[in-house]
C-alpha cells in the first residue's frame, strides 16, 4: 500500500520515472564521456586516473604529421562516403514521397531492412566480392572478360568508399523523405500556376525545402562511418588506415590507453565542427515550413 | 511519362545494389566448395551440418540472445521514461535527459566502445557480458527514444487531461491511457532494440571478455578460410533472423499508427 501510495502521489511519479533517464544519460553518456576527456589528459603509466595531468598526449596529436594525415584521410573517406550517399538517396526519398503511391510502404520496408541486418556481415559480402579469388574475379574469368584474378579491387581506400557507402545507404534515405514528405503540395501547384517549370520548383522550392533532411542524413552517415575501424581493417588494407583503426590499436596491441582517449577526444572535436558547420548550413539553408 | 521510367528503374536498380552483395551470403552457403566463388560446384548442406556440430557457436549464440534481451529491456524502460517525461509534463530537466539520450547518435562507436571500456574498467567490473549489455544500452537509445516520442506526442492531450479531471492520479494516467496507446510502438522500439543489439560488432568487441557474442564469433574466424563457409552458413541464419525480426518490428509500427 505505501509503494502504491509514493508512486500515485504527483513528486514520487516523477522522481521514479525520471530515475531511468537520469541514471542512463548522467550515469552512462555524460560519466563515460567526462573520463574519456579526463584520460585524454593523463600519461600511460599503469595508473588509469591517479596521478598528474598532462598535455603530452595533444602535443604527440597535433605535432606528430601521421595523426593529422590519417584525421585528414577519415575526413576524405567519410566525406566521399557521405556525399555518395545522399546523392544515390535523394531519387529514391523523392520517389517514396512524390510518386511511389500504394507502393510506398513496400518501398519504404525495403530500403531500411538493410539498416537492421548485422553490419559486420554485409562488410563481409564485400570481401566476398571483391577478394582475389573473389566473386567478381571469378565471375569476369568464367565469362571471359579478362583471364586472371586482379587484385585492384581490395586493400585500397576505394574498396572502402565503396563498402562503407553500400552498409550506410539506408541511413540517408528516411531523413530526406521525411522533409520530402512535409512540403505542402499546395506550394508546388502554385508555382506552376504561376509559370514555374519542373526544374525551376525542384531547384527554388523542393531542394532547399528538403535541405535538413540531406544534412540530417548527412550528419547519421558521417558521424559513424569517420569512426568506423572494421572496413578499412577488412578491405582497405595499410593505405587507408582510419582514426578508427589507430584507436582501436591503443586499446589493443599498443596498450595507450590515454593515447588513445586523446585520439578520441580530436575526432569528436572534428565532429562537433562538422556539426557546427552543419548546422551553420541549415540556418542559411534549411529553410523550414 | 518518360523520366519517370527512369525513376522506376533508378530506384529498382537501387534496391537491387543494397541487396546482391548481401543475397551472395546465403548463396554460398550452400555451395560445396570452401571458396566463394563462381561457378557454383553444387549443393551441400555441410556447412550447416558443421554449424551445428560447433559447440562454441551455440554458446555464442546464447550470449547474443542474452545481452540483446537485457539490452533491449532496460534501453526500452529507458526510453518510454524518457519520451513520456518529454512529451507530457515536459520540465526542463526531462528535456536535457531526452536530449542527451539521443546525443550517442553524434558519437562513433568507437568512441563507445572505449568510454564504456574505461568506465567498466574504473568500476570494477571489467570487460564482461554485462559491459556489453550497457554499451549497446548506449547503442540503441536514440533509435528507442524517438520511435516512442514521436509515438507519443500523437496522443492527443485532452485524453490524458481527460482522465486527470476525473480523478486519475499521474500514474494511472500513464499506465491505463498512456502505456496501451503506445504499446505497439514500444513493442516495435524494444523489437528493434534486441535486433541492433542482436548484430552489434563495433562496440561490443571493446567490451567483450572470455564469453563472445555471435559477431565476435564471426570476426574471430574471419582470419581462417577454411571456416568462411559456415561463417557463411552462420550468417545467412543471423540474416534471416534479423529479416524476421525487423519484420515484426514494422508490423508493430504500422499497427500503432492506426
Amino acid at each position: 500500500m505505501q509503494s502504491r501510495q509514493v508512486l500515485t502521489d504527483g513528486a514520487g511519479f516523477r522522481a521514479a520515472m525520471s530515475m531511468p533517464g537520469v541514471l542512463v544519460t548522467f550515469g552512462l553518456v555524460l560519466f563515460a564521456l567526462a573520463l574519456v576527456v579526463v584520460l585524454a589528459f593523463r600519461i600511460n603509466d599503469g595508473a588509469l586516473f591517479v596521478g598528474p595531468l598532462s598535455l603530452s598526449n595533444m602535443i604527440t596529436i597535433f605535432s606528430d604529421g601521421l595523426y593529422a594525415k590519417v584525421m585528414l584521410r577519415s575526413l576524405w573517406i567519410s566525406g566521399l562516403v557521405t556525399l555518395a550517399t545522399v546523392i544515390t538517396a535523394y531519387p529514391v526519398a523523392w520517389y517514396l514521397a512524390f510518386r511511389a503511391g500504394k507502393r510506398r510502404g513496400l518501398v519504404l520496408f525495403l530500403v531500411t531492412l538493410p539498416f537492421w541486418t548485422s553490419y559486420l556481415l554485409r562488410v563481409f559480402a564485400w570481401k566476398v566480392v571483391l577478394a582475389y579469388n573473389g566473386v567478381l574475379n571469378s565471375a569476369m574469368i568464367a565469362l571471359g572478360i579478362w583471364d586472371t584474378p586482379s587484385t585492384a579491387f581490395l586493400n585500397n581506400p576505394t574498396a572502402v568508399v565503396v563498402t562503407l557507402a553500400h552498409a550506410y545507404a539506408p541511413f540517408a534515405i528516411l531523413p530526406i523523405f521525411v522533409a520530402l514528405q512535409t512540403i505542402p503540395p499546395s506550394l508546388l501547384e502554385a508555382a506552376s500556376d504561376l509559370g514555374a517549370s519542373r526544374a525551376q520548383s525542384f531547384r527554388r522550392i523542393i531542394l532547399p525545402l528538403s535541405m535538413p533532411g540531406v544534412l540530417g542524413g548527412a550528419l547519421v552517415v558521417f558521424v559513424p562511418t569517420i569512426g568506423d575501424y572494421v572496413t578499412p581493417a577488412m578491405l582497405g588494407g595499410p593505405s587507408s588506415t582510419m582514426i578508427g583503426n589507430l584507436i582501436q590499436a591503443q586499446f589493443g596491441k599498443a596498450n595507450d590507453w590515454p593515447f588513445g582517449a586523446a585520439l578520441a577526444v580530436a575526432t569528436m572535436l572534428v565532429i562537433l565542427i562538422a556539426v557546427a558547420l552543419v548546422r551553420q548550413a541549415d540556418r542559411r539553408w534549411g529553410s523550414r515550413t | 511519362m518518360k523520366p519517370l521510367r527512369i525513376l522506376h528503374a533508378y530506384v529498382g536498380a537501387y534496391i537491387v545494389f543494397l541487396y546482391v552483395p548481401v543475397a551472395l551470403i546465403p548463396l554460398f552457403s550452400f555451395n560445396d566448395a570452401i571458396q566463394a566463388a563462381f561457378p557454383l560446384k553444387g549443393v551441400t548442406l555441410e556447412w550447416y551440418r558443421t554449424l551445428v556440430a560447433t559447440p562454441a557457436i551455440g554458446q555464442a549464440l546464447r550470449n547474443s540472445l542474452i545481452i540483446a534481451a537485457a539490452a533491449a529491456t532496460i534501453t526500452t524502460i529507458c526510453a518510454t521514461t524518457i519520451a513520456y517525461l518529454d512529451v507530457f509534463p515536459r520540465p526542463v530537466l526531462s528535456r536535457l535527459v531526452s536530449g542527451l539520450a539521443r546525443l550517442p547518435i553524434l558519437i562513433p562507436g568507437v568512441i563507445v566502445g572505449i568510454a564504456l571500456l574505461i568506465l567498466v574498467n574504473l568500476a570494477g567490473l571489467g570487460p564482461s557480458r554485462p559491459a556489453i549489455v550497457l554499451g549497446h544500452v548506449l547503442v540503441c537509445l536514440p533509435a528507442s527514444v524517438t520511435v516512442i516520442r514521436a509515438r507519443f506526442a500523437a496522443i492527443p492531450r485532452s485524453l490524458a487531461e481527460a482522465a486527470a479531471d476525473l480523478g486519475a492520479s499521474d500514474w494511472i494516467v500513464f499506465r491505463r491511457a498512456i502505456l496501451p496507446l503506445a504499446a505497439s510502438a514500444i513493442g516495435s522500439a524494444f523489437t528493434l532494440a534486441f535486433l541492433t543489439s542482436f548484430d552489434e560488432f563495433i562496440v561490443a568487441y571493446f567490451l567483450a571478455g572470455t564469453e563472445p557474442t555471435l559477431p565476435l564469433y564471426i570476426w574471430s574466424q574471419l582470419r581462417f578460410p577454411k571456416s568462411l563457409p559456415v561463417v557463411m552458413a552462420l550468417g545467412t541464419l543471423i540474416l534471416l533472423v534479423s529479416v524476421l525480426l525487423a519484420g515484426l518490428a514494422e508490423l508493430l509500427r504500422r499497427r500503432s499508427r492506426v
